[in-house]
């Protein structure tokens, strides 16, 4: 969470919000459209289910690996960046993050800074908290740049402006670059090319982020379409990359099964446009490529999750958006409802150590537990039994030890304690059981019509007139 | 202690007593789905690259400059930012003397700052030689150097590529491994498959978003 007051970064209001979103039919049947076509893509590229059961046991085990010696490997990962010539950072919070990031913009007196896709510069609000520096922050993939534009936030990892339709966005590029309306996306697309080049040809500064850091080679990978990832990386004279400590893989050849199954499980390409892999600045006799390269290394409670061998789990994430993709609750109230960096079903596990749960509390109970995330997640990440987990966490007393997570026990309740408690004692006492059944069936009719949160969706329960046990006995034809 | 031994320290504290999980790196699922015959090879790679709108012409080492040539003249290019230190660049430039064309041929000979106007606004052609192709994603290696730089196969908006049949291989992963990348990779490697796009306007694909508009894939059969 950043220190900004204005900004909505606590999402406590989720349920609000997802009330409103699902009465809001022109959102519903964007995403509906949205995930129904992403679905289908990834689907397509996974012909052969044995192939795609193999893969994703071997992608969960390169992640697994690498997070078994997450610490080393950071370390060999900084020691041959740092042999390339790429100045490595590190920043426990996001607070330190922009302020490393700050401290290199005003080194080199920056005025404009042009970004690629980076979602730990949207967790980090890097574009916010450089504009109240004076630096002008630009998104230059063309989804970020409709999203910022309309002074919006992503609603998809993947896809940031996957809740307009196409003449949401004409209407968007009418009234903010005064051009014509159209709805042809050709022409949208032309007009966004023509004001991002002059963009990328006055940047001081280029910011990206990093889909995986190669320990080995001390080399960062970039996945993109666009080729605003390249020109952001390569045409500014400096280049920062953001990134979460949990991006790094051991080895070069590591990439290879995680690519396949990144590229096809998020968008159903075999392979995106450009892989872009950088290991270090312009050299003496390069015409082009930044002079500097900078890696920010970003904890932001990444290293919480990693305390718990179940919860760091949630670390091999490879930022795909599947799980989102086939969720039944985001496809309904789509990315925005969340409050949070990321939705959907990652969202929901990741940003509780991010935010702590008090901010986050209703985010591992906004899910039927249908296990499609889970099943889908290219690296295998349980994200059922976590969200349980998680449910767990959330009504735990408060000072319980030991301690995992930040905000342990904020749905914590005496009374809902107490009210499970009495519960069991009735269950497992067939005395009180038996008084129990009685006093319902015979006193049915005192049940009041509303009882909490469970009449506020169903009518009230109506015991009958005799208990089941009596209505047995009678039909067995015993006294 | 400053934030990188903090964020050290609390790792290594989590995994005490724990043992890294060995490396069983399983290369036969990377490699066994994604073979092919010899003679598949390139009709996969050239089917794979049109699908995603890249245009790919068959043709040889002698006869490539008059396919560049007919197709920068059926797009009405007169000029071409080529390589003359290479090899390709130097066979373009012999082809055009000896048959009087007039296409003018610019190098990339100057840092980008020198000439980034240029670049940027007034060059609407490049070509680039590949350090091969990959069948499996229908993907071109190309590694710039001083004479191929970065922004090469990227600002102007047609990028030819060059591509020797022979040098097309099944795989990433076996490509990755036969030319040794680990040990010696560049400041920047790239995989290119295809024009610049985007599917970012409600899931419609448009080429020619930030990079190339068009890609062409000269395709040299008996090189
Ligand atoms: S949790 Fe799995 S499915 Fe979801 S974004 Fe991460 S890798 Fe993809």
């Amino acid at each position: 969470m950043s220190a900004h007051a204005d900004t909505p970064a606590i999402p406590i209001s989720f349920k609000r919000r997802a009330h409103d979103a699902v009465h809001d039919a022109q959102l519903r049947k964007n995403f509906r459209g949205a995930m129904d076509f992403l679905m289908a893509k990834r689907a397509a590229q996974f012909p052969d289910g044995d192939e795609l059961e193999r893969l994703r046991a071997f992608g969960n085990r390169v992640r697994a690996r690498a997070l078994s010696k997450l610490p080393d490997l950071l370390q060999r990962l900084e020691a041959n960046l740092t042999r390339n010539g790429v100045k490595v950072h590190w920043a426990e919070t996001v607070d330190e993050a922009n302020a490393i990031v700050h401290q290199i913009v005003a080194a080199h007196e920056a005025k404009q800074v042009i970004k690629g896709k980076s979602m730990v510069s949207e967790e980090m609000e890097m574009n916010h908290y450089l504009e109240g520096h004076g630096v002008d922050c630009l998104e230059s993939d063309m989804g970020e740049f409709i999203v910022q534009l309309g002074n919006e936030k992503p609603s998809h990892i993947i896809m940031p402006a996957i809740h307009l339709n196409a003449g949401q966005v004409a209407s968007l590029f009418h009234d903010k670059l005064e051009v014509d309306y159209t709805e042809d996306v050709d022409r949208l697309i032309q007009i966004g090319r023509e004001t991002l080049r002059r963009k990328f040809f006055e940047a001081d500064i280029g910011v990206s982020g990093v889909n995986f850091a190669i320990a080995e080679t001390g080399s960062l990978l970039l996945v993109e379409n666009e080729g605003n990832g390249r020109m952001s990386t390569t045409v500014p004279p400096v280049h920062i990359a953001v990134t979460g400590i949990e991006k790094v893989v051991e080895n070069l050849r590591d990439v290879v099964p995680l690519l396949s199954l990144l590229t096809r499980s998020a968008t159903g390409q075999p392979i995106t446009t450009y892989v872009n892999v950088i290991s270090g600045p312009r050299k003496a006799d390069e015409l082009d490529g930044p002079q500097e390269v900078h890696l920010v290394l970003l904890d932001n409670g990444r290293s919480q999750a990693f305390a718990d061998s179940e919860l760091r789990q949630t670390l091999n994430c490879i930022r795909c958006g599947a799980c989102m993709n086939h969720c039944p609750v985001y496809t309904r109230i789509g990315g925005h409802a969340y409050g949070t960096v990321y939705p959907g079903p990652i969202g929901k596990i990741v940003t509780p150590h991010m935010l702590g749960l008090e901010a986050t509390r209703d985010l591992p109970s906004a899910s039927s537990l249908c296990g499609a995330c889970g099943e889908v997640c290219p690296v295998k990440i349980p994200i059922p039994a976590i969200l349980r987990r998680l449910r767990e966490e959330n009504v735990r007393p408060p000072a319980a030890e030991p301690h995992h997570m930040r905000g342990q026990g904020s749905k914590y309740s005496r009374r809902e304690r107490y009210t499970w408690k009495a519960w069991r004692t009735l269950n497992t006492s067939p005395r009180l059981y038996r008084l129990f059944g009685l006093a319902a069936t015979r006193l049915s009719g005192l049940i009041p019509a509303d009882i909490g949160p469970w009449t506020e969706h169903r009518s009230a329960p109506k015991p009958a007139a005799r208990t089941l046990h009596e209505l047995a006995r009678d039909h067995l034809g015993e006294d | 202690m400053n934030a990188r031994d903090r964020i050290l320290g609390k790792l290594k504290q989590s995994l005490a007593g724990t043992t890294p999980i060995a490396d069983d790196y399983d290369d036969a699922l990377l490699t066994a789905p994604w073979s092919y015959p010899a003679e598949h090879r390139v009709t996969r790679l050239c089917s794979l690259l049109q699908a995603v709108h890249g245009e790919t012409v068959l043709t040889t080492a002698a006869e490539w400059p008059a396919r560049v040539s007919e197709a920068l003249a059926s797009r009405g290019i007169d000029e071409l930012l080529i390589s003359p230190a290479t090899a390709h660049g130097q066979q373009f430039a012999g082809y055009l003397a000896l048959n009087g064309l007039v296409t003018r041929l610019k190098a990339y000979d100057r840092p980008v700052e020198q000439w980034k106007d240029e670049l940027f606004f007034s060059t609407p052609a490049s070509l680039t030689g590949t350090l091969g192709g990959i069948a499996a994603t229908g993907s071109l290696v190309v590694w710039p150097t001083p004479a191929e730089p970065r922004l090469m196969s990227l600002v102007p908006p047609l990028h030819i590529a060059l591509l020797k049949a022979s040098e097309v291989v099944d795989n990433l992963y076996q490509i990755m491994q036969t030319q040794r990348w680990a040990e010696r990779l560049p400041t920047n490697a790239l995989l290119i498959s295809g024009p610049s796009k985007t599917a970012d306007i409600q899931q419609t694909l448009a080429y020619g978003a930030h990079g190339p508009k068009e890609l062409i894939v000269m395709v040299l059969q008996d090189a």
